[in-house]
């Protein structure tokens, strides 16, 4: 068997790269995209914490933030097309004002 | 076995991971999303957790990543330009930072690697390994002691939708 710490290793070096692509990037759609890897890392430490402590509850709460997941995508591709429409640019720099 | 499943899908979990951060394309970083969501649903078959691992490609690799191609071509998203007085703070001090809080997260893990398990509540499965987390017993859960949860997240996703169609409507 995967010692737990290993997956947890792995789960942090996923997070990290989360944390790094969100600070760096300028694309408003990378840097979501980098939420939802920040968001897939806290995942694997459920299920892995959820096989360790054979604790079935860590399945059903991976359940719920991938339903939270998925609502947030839905929203905030429809917040990022509206600033597209109103601003033309999906540079972050650019958005720069809360009203135009 | 284990091991070597973890240590190749774990690599290709990185590997694409640091491939979202190298691309300047927003197409090339959300096709290393897919890589890394798929290797992660392996990973959660390695620990037993069938329906988490199928949720995983339908729902993530699937629906969620469907939706950011489609919104990346539809804006006809190109390579990101960088401003040229924009703020390297996050540069100059985000990875040393990073390296340091990595290296307090590994300390800590092995440090406390040898700690006595500690149950944190909730059911627990005790046959045998095979049937742990599989569709029925998560169902069972998901019904019966979730149950009040689980109907929240339908309201949820109800509010979500009418946000998004009211979000993204073209205004007359």
């Amino acid at each position: 068997m995967v010692p737990l710490s290993y997956y947890l290793v792995l789960s942090a070096i996923l997070f990290a790269c989360g944390v790094v692509g969100f600070l760096i990037k300028r694309n408003i759609i990378t840097i979501f995209m980098s939420i939802e890897l920040m968001l897939n890392a806290v995942n694997l430490t459920f299920v892995a914490f959820a096989a360790e402590l054979r604790a079935l509850s860590g399945h059903v709460f991976v359940f719920f933030v991938m339903v939270v997941a998925a609502a947030e995508a839905a929203v905030g591709l429809a917040i990022i097309i509206s600033v597209f429409r109103t601003r033309e640019t999906l540079n972050v720099d650019r958005v720069n004002l809360l009203k135009l | 076995m284990h091991l070597v499943l973890f240590l190749i899908f774990g690599a290709l979990c990185v590997g694409a991971a640091i491939n979202l951060l190298v691309q300047k394309h927003p197409i090339n970083s959300a096709l290393s999303l897919i890589v890394v969501m798929g290797s992660l649903a392996l990973l959660y078959l390695l620990l037993g957790a069938e329906f988490v691992a199928a949720v995983q490609v339908i729902v993530y690799a699937g629906a969620v990543m469907v939706l950011f191609v489609f919104v990346i071509m539809l804006l006809n998203a190109g390579e990101e330009e960088v401003l040229p007085h924009t703020s390297r703070v996050a540069v100059t001090l985000g990875i040393p930072g990073l390296i340091v809080g990595l290296a307090i997260g590994v300390w800590v893990i092995a440090h406390y690697a040898g700690l006595d398990r500690v149950n944190i509540g909730g059911p627990t499965v005790s046959n045998g390994t095979e049937s742990f987390g599989a569709p029925s017993f998560v169902a069972r859960l998901l019904f019966r002691d979730f149950l009040l949860p689980f109907e929240v997240t339908s309201i949820l996703i109800l509010v979500a939708i009418l946000g998004a169609v009211v979000l993204a409507r073209r205004e007359e």
